[in-house]
């Protein structure tokens, strides 16, 4: 497998969308750069579980997964000024 | 042959998830950074997804990662669009060269 070189790649993609996070005017850019940042670090956390024969570590990620959509879900709610029952 | 496609795929997908991130930096407003953000998690995330599943074979950690990207697969698009929605209706203004606006127009 070519690990480090993907492993390098990830690391630097979640460096860029930190910056994003960290320097975003409004708050829908941190919440952009968050889900990114989520997606990607699920992706290194599976395949990081898948060579090193850690099983736990896929159950991780798909929570990991499951709680950036119900945040994101939640925030924009919170944004649009409504309840999450409207 | 199979390990080559899912070696290639895992390549593409990081190489995916990079460009979309410098996207994700270097654009000018809300609406286009999503656009960057969907070619970091559908492009970069589920294709590395889909390459560890293939690499694997048929086993638990290949259904786990198949259902991992699924997931993201449907969800990604819910969230997007909840977000520009919240974003257009909380005023974040548009990037000041944007051309239409359809949904200031629709607005009563």
């Amino acid at each position: 497998m070519i690990l480090p070189g993907i492993i390098i790649a990830l690391a630097g993609a979640c460096l860029f969308c930190l910056v994003r996070a960290v320097l975003g005017p409004t708050a829908p850019d941190r919440v952009v750069a968050i889900d990114a940042l989520t997606a990607i670090i699920s992706a290194a956390l599976v395949l990081l579980g898948v060579f090193y024969r850690a099983s736990f570590y896929l159950d991780v990620a798909l929570v990991y997964a499951f709680l950036s959509f119900l945040g994101t879900v939640a925030i924009s709610k919170y944004l649009e000024g409504r309840g999450l029952e409207s | 042959m199979i390990d080559i496609i899912g070696n290639v795929l895992l390549g593409v997908g990081a190489a995916c998830a990079l460009i979309g991130s410098m996207g994700i930096v270097r654009l000018p407003d809300v609406y286009n950074r999503l656009h960057a953000q969907t070619v970091s998690i559908v492009g970069g995330a589920i294709m590395i997804l889909l390459g560890i599943s293939l690499i694997e074979g048929l086993s638990l950690y290949s259904l786990k990662a198949l259902t991992i990207a699924l997931f993201i697969f449907l969800t990604s698009p819910v969230g997007s669009h909840a977000i520009a929605r919240a974003a257009h209706k909380s005023g974040v203004k548009l990037w000041p060269k944007s051309v239409v606006d359809k949904l200031a127009e629709e607005k009563p």
